[in-house]
């Protein structure tokens, strides 16, 4: 790449770099779909769109709140327990009805995303270690609030039809999933907030030089990754009719895979809202390939191949990346390899 | 040789005048600061000692020292990929292939017929491939320049599905005493994966303090550019840190499958990459590298599991014990960090 565009500044390279990369996903799951859609019959049927989206709409808000996260250059594991959390809360509140079983679930999230925002900027603790320690405190109170059984939700009330509800022909969870990346999508590229965003994991000195207020913005960035992680939570328990404390196992890490996959780089500064989706997508229609290969009959892979497939996927996604370009541009950088 | 020297003077020079500093002003909060986990230890072993019914028992000590053993091993490995400013995600899935293909080889019909052999390779083989994993992963970081906590979530992911796919996802059983001297046995009364924790935190601590590969190690940690430039060959010491790591992991996955006489790759190991990388965190090492401390990991490793021992022993729920650890990790960290900036 460098060799091809002598002219260019490093930060332009990386930019080109960078852009390559999200085009990159967008093409690749272009290209899943088409073959998909050109061996199966029905693979582009509505039973089998619809229920992909309505699944993964969980791990597209996951991702959602974790890209914003990442362009800090932070990290947040607690996504997964807080969403557990979430779906407990939301679960014991669905008596209630749907407001308040949402709402319960979302204030969740905020006292988690309080939590870290706070061990984060005032404490000044690694995000890495201080989601570790939310992560652990979002999964003991969804146990002890639960009694360590999952609680079934009421089906007196409409609360279920957040995650098996349809609207205008439409899963309620995608429509969520689909409205909260829009508003991500003009928070990070028409707002001071998400210009902020990037200038601070871009190079979090120089934009507090510059009198931006970073504490406050990385505070509200994982805030805001918790209310979408207790989004997630509520679908869940929705979708299947229990808040579940001991779920959300592996969550964090598989949201990571999907905002890399994204094309967003670990290092901050620099990502897109629409290509997380793209890598949510990606890896959540391997699954789905592969499930409808097996119906062929040609071959018979186990469920277990997915993840294998997966990590496969998440490697070759790597080794194309822009992340040496990266290196290239912020020598200095090169010692701080984890977020 | 001469490469090794200049780290080595620089880390005498730093240690000298942080001992210095801690003699010039004796100061008494900062140390137990510094010390964070060794402080919380005796002060939860002194609680025990005065609260807890029954705790001045060798089967406390026992249990205690069994439950943590497994994840005292896997932090070595782990201090160390810390230690060059790495992560290794991968160790948990990487528990489960080893733990998933000891028993496929004796329960094979060759294990069968040739029992010692079977044995022999039980060991070797599993660990090996964990190894070989963990150098796989090294080789990915140094080839690639990929960051650790990506390239290390490739195998995090694919990991278990590998253990998984060579299992058919199916839970071995099995009874084989020879093979489950390794979770069950006892020399002298010690449990055998006790001594096995001892000798890698004993034989880590003194490759870190007494080696070139440990002096190489830190340094690349310290200031990777400046390793480079002092000739230090950084690659490779970072592809042999991480095959560390996949070995710990690989003798770890053996003794859990041994302690649960069977073998389920969809649970060994699950979680564990958070556990060990609480103990190092909570022992004291700093996530930016160039500074370890392998024994800090066995004392944080212990803290966590003493406190959660000491909760569960007066009454609390499991569930509240989490949330404890949760502000444990924090807290010690902090304490950490301010004495650091201090």
């Amino acid at each position: 790449m460098s060799a091809r565009l002598p002219t260019l500044s490093p930060a332009a390279r990386l930019r080109i770099s960078a852009w390559a990369a999200q085009q990159r996903v967008l093409i690749a799951l272009f290209l899943l779909i088409l073959f998909g859609a050109l061996r199966y019959d029905h693979f582009l049927g509505a039973y089998n769109v619809l229920s992909v989206l309505r699944y993964n709409s969980m791990f597209a808000l996951t991702g959602l709140g974790m890209c914003f996260v990442i362009i800090t250059a932070g990290i947040d594991l607690s996504v997964g327990t807080t969403a557990a959390l979430a779906s407990v809360v939301s679960a014991m509140l669905s008596p209630l009805g749907l407001v308040p079983g949402l709402l319960g679930g979302l204030a969740a999230g905020v006292a988690v995303g309080t939590i870290n925002g706070f061990m984060v900027t005032r404490m000044k603790i690694l995000p890495f270690i201080a989601t570790l320690s939310g992560e652990l405190a979002a999964s003991g109170t969804a146990l002890l609030l639960a009694h360590n059984q999952s609680v079934s939700v009421s089906y007196d009330t409409d609360f279920t039809w957040l995650g098996q509800g349809d609207l205008i022909g439409f899963p309620v969870p995608a429509w969520i999933a689909l409205v909260a990346y829009i508003y991500g999508s003009i928070i990070l590229n028409f707002t001071s907030f998400g210009r902020n965003i990037l200038a601070i994991g871009g190079n979090e000195e120089a934009a507090r030089l510059m009198g931006l207020p970073v504490d406050r913005v990385k505070f509200l960035t994982y805030v805001q990754s918790s209310v979408f992680a207790s989004l997630a939570g509520v679908i869940l328990a929705a979708q299947f009719g229990a808040g579940q404390p001991a779920e959300g196992v592996g969550w964090e890490l598989f949201s990571i895979a999907a905002v890399v996959v994204g094309g967003t780089l670990l290092m901050g500064g620099m990502g897109s809202v629409a290509t997380t989706l793209a890598g949510v997508l990606l890896l959540g229609l391997i699954f789905n390939v592969l499930n409808f290969e097996n119906g062929m009959g040609w071959i018979s892979l186990s469920a277990y191949w997915q993840s294998v497939v997966r990590g496969v996927f998440l490697m070759v996604v790597v080794m194309a990346g822009p992340g040496t370009a990266k290196r290239i541009a912020r020598p200095r950088e090169a010692g701080a390899e984890i977020g | 040789m001469t490469s090794a020297r200049f780290p080595l003077t620089e880390a005498i020079v730093v240690d000298a005048q942080a001992i210095a500093r801690l003699r010039a002003s004796p100061n008494v909060a900062g140390f137990l600061r510094r010390y964070a986990a060794l402080t919380g230890l005796v002060a939860l072993l002194a609680f025990n000692f005065a609260v807890t019914p029954n705790f001045t028992t060798w089967q406390t000590l026992n249990v205690n020292l069994t439950q943590v053993a497994t994840i005292v091993i896997v932090s070595v490995g782990m201090t160390l990929v810390i230690a060059t400013g790495g992560i290794d995600l991968s160790v948990g899935s990487l528990m489960a292939i080893s733990g998933a293909l000891a028993p496929l080889i004796f329960l094979s019909p060759f294990g069968r017929d040739h029992a010692t052999m079977g044995i022999i390779l039980a060991f070797v083989v599993p660990v090996a491939v964990a190894g070989l994993f963990g150098l796989f992963n090294g080789w990915f970081i140094t080839r690639f320049r990929v960051q650790p906590i990506v390239a290390t979530l490739v195998l995090f992911i694919a990991g278990r599905g590998i253990g998984q796919v060579i299992t058919n996802g199916n839970l071995q059983a099995f009874k084989n005493p020879s093979f489950q001297f390794i979770g069950l046995g006892r020399i002298f009364g010690v449990p055998c994966q006790v001594l096995i924790m001892l000798a890698l935190v004993a034989g880590a601590a003194w490759m870190l303090r007494r080696t070139l590969f440990g002096r190489q190690i830190l340094a690349v940690g310290g200031n990777e550019k400046a390793a480079r430039l002092a000739g230090i060959p950084v690659a490779p010491v970072k592809r042999w840190v991480y095959a560390i790591s996949g070995l710990c992991a690989g003798i770890a996955g053996l003794v859990v499958v041994s302690i649960n006489s069977s073998s389920d790759a969809n649970l060994v190991g699950l979680g564990m990459e958070l556990d060990a990388i609480a103990a190092v965190a909570v022992g004291g090492t700093p996530f930016t590298g160039g500074r370890a401390t392998v024994v800090g990991s066995l004392l944080g490793a212990l803290l966590i599991q003493l406190l959660r021992y000491t909760l569960l022993a007066n009454g609390v729920p499991d569930a509240a014990a989490l949330v404890v650890k949760g502000a444990i990790i924090a807290g010690a960290v902090w304490s950490q960090q301010r004495s650091a900036a201090s």
